[in-house]
């Protein structure tokens, strides 16, 4: 039952986080960050259908990834709270995509060599999207950080805001020790220093601050997660569960 | 534009332009054209690029909602092809001389007009699908036209734009097929969409030629090959077996074919409702420009930072160059 288990974690920090990007589309501050937010949020969902449909798969109960998708409730989620804080500003949601996008490729490398054919796929595929993703909000942290007074203060005040948020990437359990030690999960702990290294480079060069390491929120890997996640999943799940047994 | 151009009005000039059009030539931004026919280009590639980023907001309202996977993918991805419709419009209408910024602050001011279509509230999901087909529909009927205008740009604009709504058509037709099909919960519910989109739809192509005073002008400089009527026409003769073909039917009861002309001939168009909604009173005229004012003045600190950013790295360029 481990693997599919490990497969919703990756599955819901997708879906979960290319929803909150989703909300950008027709609003953001430029039109062409209307079209590259649009992009990266493309790539998650997609990553967390392929993802999901193999953990439906893996589970052998017959159950599809938009069922995966639609039809559980919130406590049965998965994902890292970080990715279902609402999306804020502009400083706020490239900050997250910055934080997580670098954090996902050091993940992803590992993934694309696991044991397990399948992941390792779908990981090569999500880590070449994913250098893009980090790329991109990089290159915004650049420019935000080192822009007007106004857009340094915005940045870095979403910086501080998510930190507390990063601890819960790099947490490990037995259940992904055990998966780890068979060559088919990585070790979360053991990225955490190049995470630190690249997250810091980019901020430093933005001249903007790396928070020290303090209390750490976490929970959503047990499905205890915040307020948000409830109202997200109410908006994005009703179409689907007001029609039941419909195909669409 | 060249300070030197002669006189806009310079009727030589004018006589050799329109004996241009009139043999087929494509003008290019570096031609001579009269003052009105530049104004005129302005006015409808501008209106055409606000329609394309307005309209993200009608079908952009279900991204969230979208009931699988499959379906919300294939939604973002479309508004996000309307954005960059809108960019692309934008970037062929700055070849006659205007920046993009005016023309959005003309847009937000209210100044510039953009398709009454998408001040229609988006009710369900069947919603989606249906502006796909019909209004998406409309739209290449207008851009297979707009392909041939004169003006080199945007007909080649067109032409790359189109194959794209072709695919926005396809898929928006197969989503309400799969509705109509479905429960009966589904069923009612692309048949209420359709009865509250089919007449705002007739709407797009614009008034009755009549009615239409900037059409005989720009059919005159081949910015458009039909008039209206011809292309309203030409659409209702596409959707009518296509809504047979999925068992919909279109809240038209003088919908009927015409065996002397081959058209289906169709009712009276509520023109009131059209007037009302063109000058501001339509269902969403306010929220749809609220809207795109608020992710303007949001935005407002991030433009700031990106163009410091950029005269940072321009100064910095230019003292190590020094
Ligand atoms: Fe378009
Ligand atoms: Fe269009
Ligand atoms: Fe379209």
């Amino acid at each position: 039952m481990s693997v599919p288990e490990f497969l919703l974690r990756l599955s819901d920090d997708r879906l979960i986080l290319g929803h909150r990007l989703s909300e950008w589309c027709g609003h953001g501050p430029i039109l062409e960050e209307d079209i590259a937010l649009a992009n990266i949020s493309l790539d998650l969902i997609g990553q967390a259908n392929l993802l999901l449909e193999l953990a439906g798969k893996e589970e052998g109960r017959g159950r599809t990834g938009d069922q995966l998708a639609y039809f559980r409730e919130a406590v049965e989620f998965r994902n890292a709270l970080i990715m279902e804080l609402p999306r804020g500003d502009f400083g706020f949601t490239i900050a997250r995509q910055f934080l997580v996008s670098v954090f996902g490729i050091l993940h992803l490398e590992r993934l694309s060599q696991s044991r397990h054919g399948d992941l390792a796929g779908i990981a090569a595929k999500a880590l070449k999207e994913t250098r893009y993703h980090a790329r991109h909000s990089a290159d915004w942290i650049l420019k935000l950080g080192d822009g007007t007074a106004e857009s340094h203060r915005r940045v870095q005040d979403a910086i501080d805001e998510l930190w507390r948020y990063t601890g819960e990437l790099f947490e490990m359990d037995d259940l992904e020790r055990a998966l780890a030690g068979d060559g088919l999960a990585a070790d979360r702990a053991e990225l955490r220093e190049p995470w630190r290294a690249e997250v810091g480079r980019v901020l430093a060069a933005a001249s903007l601050k790396m928070p020290a390491d303090g209390f750490m929120q976490r929970g959503g890997r047990e499905g205890r997660h915040t307020e948000h996640l409830g109202h997200l999943l109410a908006e994005m799940q009703i179409v689907a569960r007001s029609f039941p047994g419909a195909e669409w | 534009m060249s300070s030197d151009a002669p006189s806009p009005d310079d009727p030589k000039r004018t006589a050799e332009f329109e004996a241009r059009i009139a043999r087929g030539d494509v003008i290019e931004p570096k031609d001579w054209m009269p003052e009105r026919y530049r104004r005129q280009l302005i006015r409808m590639m501008s209106q055409h690029a606000h329609s394309e980023i307005v309209g993200m907001l009608p079908e952009g309202n279900w991204i969230t909602r979208a009931p699988s996977l499959r379906r919300k993918m294939s939604l973002l991805a479309k508004v996000q092809d309307e954005a960059g419709h809108g960019l692309y419009i934008y970037c062929g209408t700055e070849t006659l001389g205007v920046d993009r910024h005016e023309l959005l602050a003309d847009f937000l001011n209210g100044k510039a007009k953009y398709s009454s279509i998408f001040n229609y509230p988006t009710l369900t999901w069947a919603d989606v699908g249906v502006i796909g087909w019909f209004v998406d529909g409309a739209a290449i009927v207008n851009q297979t036209m707009l392909a041939k205008a004169s003006y080199g740009p945007y007909a080649r604009a067109m032409v790359r734009i189109c194959r794209e709504e072709n695919f926005h058509k396809r898929q928006g037709y197969e989503s309400v097929a799969t509705l109509a099909r479905g429960t009966p919960g589904q069923r009612a519910m692309v048949q209420d969409a359709v009865n509250r989109w089919w007449w705002p739809s007739l709407m797009m192509f614009g008034p009755n030629d009549k009615d239409s005073p900037n059409s005989a002008e720009l059919i005159r400089w081949g910015v458009k090959k039909k008039s209206n009527d011809e292309l309203r026409q030409r659409f209702v003769n596409l959707t009518v077996p296509q809504a047979q073909a999925v068992n919909l039917t279109l809240p038209d009861p003088d919908l009927r074919y015409n065996e002397a002309t081959g058209n289906w001939d169709f009712g009276q168009i509520d023109w009131d409702e059209f007037w009302a909604v063109v000058k501001g009173d339509g269902p969403c005229n306010r929220e749809r420009m609220a809207a795109r004012r608020k992710a303007h003045e949001e935005g407002a600190w991030v433009r700031a930072a990106a163009a410091a950013f950029a005269a940072k790295k321009r100064a910095a360029a230019a003292g190590a160059a020094a």
